[in-house]
């Protein structure tokens, strides 16, 4: 709407130029017609049919003049017209002396045009001296005063806003039965006035009769409003003008904003229905003995429409809100407050063992069968779940913090090094656990130290190389699924693969003919006492660090990733997940043990029949509409003992952008899964990250999916390359 | 969305202020110079909403009002008419015949489009 009043307003001038255009023939036209009309009556003034033609003309004249702008004919003849109506309704004659007036009226309008459309002047007096006569032959001057000008608005848009204070206000419209064959849908205006401010709407239903007397063609619904709105009771009132007749509407002032009024609570439920007349004093007496609420009890007796008390609800819901925000606004700096991490740690701690008590409950409840004891498990795992999100975006950090870090590193270690490098940040708002993003700081200074040392090259090799002598670092962090993606590039000088190989076998990293690929050779710089540099700087290059920011990452469940391209730059991509301590689970049994898959990871579950396991028994690959997809028996990787069942379940999962398959014997459902480390004795257990505790008690082990498939990977191409025969 | 509006005047301004305001809002208008030009040019065909003159020739808006409310077609469809100041008792006897509401004239288009706004969005 208000963009179309913008628009009106700069093209107004326009509309009116082609109005009057168009207006220009029929004027002289409406003129001739009401001289014409007023002729034939002065040969018989008792013409009924040339008094319509004449009004008929004055009145054009007025209505479309004015909607031409041409505000003087409008108010003139608005007078003349004033007039005619009392010979229209027999009140007056059409004398000689009326018609003869009229006719000098008709000639001062057509002078007025005139003064637009042919050039010429008007005679301000003579229309005064014209109107003057007029009102002498009123009888009595009865006639209206004329209102000055032609301020002939709809109320609607007369009124402006009175840049006043909230108020809110309380509303029950309620419609006659017919409204809507007076083309009028109620649901317009309540839309109109949730277009002023807050507002709560609440139908009142009870007058809905049975279907068997149900009109569908009448209106039994009425509708209890409250609104908060700064623009005025006029405004509220403009909504419903055209319904005055036609529905009962009535606007009571509930609680006035602008300042802080007291703060005790706002009234009482019992006070908002006798306000409202829903609820007799005695009625509500006999319920105030009672034990229960107020409005259960007045909903149990009946004594009160359900939906009454809901709109009563709703109105006090709504003026504390209104209240609060109010407060809000008058306490806007301690919007947050500051807690000690230990408390979020253990508030963490505590949603943990909760979500597991919760799985335990869900748990019982299927298994006893009770529904009543069901819906209340349904209803704790819903808290749960919300109450784990929360706890969780409580300790979400945007990443930025750190970065402003890694500006200050870059800035002195080139400064150092007599390089010139320019740090990029991208991604700083990008959210992950603090605990994450703590942890995460020391590798990525790590990272960025290798980049500028060995990475950007010094002005003058880049400027020899054709590139800007001012090298770039660009640190980005984004999300992707579960996960926070953080990337270091540089645009230096690249990874050396014939220098990393050298240094490899020189350290007995690798065997002199070991065949390596690309990516293979580039994570051999994250092994222990892996060093590149030529020579030992005191900021990289003493071997300690790569690999430790490969312990670190690991420690986070992350990966890192190393591509380079000579000449051009390197990238390092990590890998992490959003939080540590709670992941969404998928579980799977292989007879007595549960094992969960990371739910992320999962795309879908076929089912694998035995005859064409044993079939397929060497290749291992199953068809999956068309498409071949590599499986593993975790069965057989865990060694899990006990016969197959004649079916089994192909869990394929996302690995590195390939799809895998993983053989269980049963597909259980989601579970959300707390991460418990499994302690010392185990870490060096490949494919499993964890473990975590299933509602009836048992451990269920949480697979590390794509180290898993990298060890089959590996096995295989062990046992193919000795097979081959060489 | 598109809405599709009959205005019936006899002065071919106003038809024009009307049409020309209703089209830049975006919305489709036919347009007639009285009741029976605008009873045959709907023939039962989709309306959004009418916005009639009073005072016409031929057939007069309180006519077609009354003509309109009782056509299955049109029993529901908001129908806006056009006053002016003097004339109070021809607004009720419009209201009477089934009228939604009324805009006084002169009106300006903005004004026009608040109140056609009550009706139809």
């Amino acid at each position: 709407m208000s963009d179309n009043r913008e628009t009106f307003d700069d093209s107004t001038e326009n509309i009116v130029r082609e109005l009057r255009a168009t207006f220009r023939e029929e004027a002289y036209e409406l003129l001739s017609e009401l001289e014409s009309a007023l002729l034939e009556l002065e040969k018989d003034p008792a013409d009924n049919q040339q008094i319509g033609r004449a009004f008929r003309a004055m009145h054009t004249i007025k209505g479309s003049g004015g909607a031409c702008e041409f505000h003087e004919v409008s108010a003139f003849t608005h007078e003349l017209e004033s007039i005619f109506d009392k010979v229209r309704s027999g009140k007056m004659t059409a004398s000689k002396e009326i018609i003869t007036l009229t006719l000098t009226a008709k000639d001062q309008i057509e002078a007025m045009f005139n003064s637009y459309y042919r050039g010429g002047t008007v005679d301000p007096d003579r229309t005064g001296e014209i109107l003057a006569s007029f009102r002498k032959l009123l009888p009595g001057s009865a006639a209206a005063p004329a209102k000055p000008g032609f301020s002939s608005q709809p109320k609607a848009s007369a009124k402006k806003e009175e840049p006043g204070r909230t108020m809110t206000y309380r509303i029950r419209f309620r419609p006659v039965p017919g409204i809507f064959s007076q083309g009028t849908n109620p649901v317009n205006l309540l839309n109109e006035l949730r277009e002023l401010g807050k507002c709560n709407v609440v139908a009142q239903t009870e007058a809905i009769p049975y279907l068997e007397d149900f009109d569908p063609q009448a209106c039994h619904t009425y509708w209890d409003v409250i609104l908060s709105t700064s623009r005025g009771l006029n405004a509220i009132q403009d909504v419903f003008i055209f319904v005055k007749d036609s529905a009962e509407v009535k606007i009571d002032v509930i609680a006035e904003g602008g300042y802080l009024e007291d703060e005790k609570a706002y009234k009482k439920l019992g006070e908002i229905l006798l306000e409202r007349g829903d609820l007799s004093p005695q009625d509500l007496k006999k319920v105030l003995n009672g034990k229960k609420r107020v409005g259960e009890m007045l909903v149990e007796t009946g004594i009160v429409p359900p939906s009454k008390v809901e709109s009563a609800l709703v109105e006090q819901q709504h003026v504390r809100e209104m209240r609060e925000q109010r407060q809000g606004h008058v306490d806007q700096g301690s919007s947050s407050i500051r807690v000690a991490t230990s408390r979020l740690d253990s508030l963490v701690n505590l949603v943990g063992e909760l979500v597991t008590v919760q799985a335990r409950l869900s748990q019982t409840a299927l298994n006893t069968g009770m529904p009543a004891l069901v819906n209340i498990a349904e209803e704790v795992e819903r808290l749960t779940a919300s109450l784990r999100d929360n706890a969780m975006s409580i300790r979400m950090l945007p990443i930025g913090t750190t970065f402003s870090k890694f500006r200050r590193v870059v800035r002195d270690l080139s400064a150092e090094l007599g390089k010139e490098i320019e740090l990029v940040a991208e991604g700083a708002e990008t959210e992950l656990d603090k605990t994450v993003i703590e942890r995460l700081s020391d590798p990525l200074v790590h990272i960025i130290r290798n980049s500028v040392d060995h990475g950007i090259e010094l002005p003058e090799v880049r400027m020899a190389a054709g590139k800007p002598k001012r090298g770039t670092i660009t640190l980005s962090a984004l999300h992707s699924g579960a996960h926070v993606l953080i990337r270091v590039q540089d645009d230096g000088a690249g990874l050396d693969a014939a220098a990393i190989r050298a240094k490899a076998i020189e350290k007995g990293l690798i065997q002199p003919e070991a065949e390596l690929g690309e990516s293979e050779l580039m994570e051999l710089i994250l092994a222990p006492g892996f060093s590149t540099a030529r020579n030992v700087t005191g900021v990289s290059g003493r071997g300690v660090g790569m690999d430790v920011v490969k312990r670190a990452i690991d420690a986070l469940r992350g990966t890192i990733e190393i591509s380079s391209v000579p000449g051009r730059g390197t990238s390092i991509m990590l890998k992490l997940p959003l939080t540590l301590a709670i992941i969404d689970g998928f579980l799977t049994r292989i007879c007595g043990e549960h094992f969960i898959f990371p739910l992320s990871l999962v795309q879908e579950c076929i089912e694998l029949s035995r005859e064409e396991a044993l079939k397929a028994s060497n290749r291992r690959l199953a068809n999956v509409r068309g498409q071949i997809v590599p499986y593993i028996r975790l069965r057989e990787y865990f060694l899990v003992s006990g016969d197959s069942p004649a079916f089994e379940q192909i869990v394929i999962v996302n690995v590195d952008g390939r799809r895998v398959g993983l053989v269980v014997d049963t597909v259980v459902g989601e579970h959300q899964t707390v991460l418990k480390s499994l302690g010392k004795y185990y870490h060096g257990v490949e494919g499993i990250s964890g473990a975590t505790i299933l509602g009836d008690g048992t451990v269920a082990l949480i697979l590390d999916i794509p180290k898993l498939v990298r060890m089959v990977e590996q096995q295989e191409a062990q046992m193919t390359r000795g097979g081959e025969p060489s | 969305m598109v809405k599709k509006f009959l205005v019936v005047d006899d002065s071919a301004s106003i038809r024009q202020l009307v049409s020309f305001t209703l089209t830049e809002a975006g919305h489709e208008v036919l347009s007639a110079e009285n009741g029976s030009d605008a009873l045959q040019k709907l023939s039962g065909s989709k309306i959004d909403m009418v916005i009639t003159d009073l005072n016409m020739p031929d057939m007069d808006g309180i006519e077609l009002i009354r003509k309109l409310r009782s056509m299955d077609d049109y029993r529901f469809s908001p129908i806006l008419m056009l006053t002016t100041e003097s004339q109070e008792a021809k607004k009720q006897e419009g209201k009477r015949a089934g009228a939604s509401g009324w805009i006084v004239k002169p009106f300006s288009p903005q004004q026009l489009l608040t109140v056609v706004r009550k009706f139809v969005r």
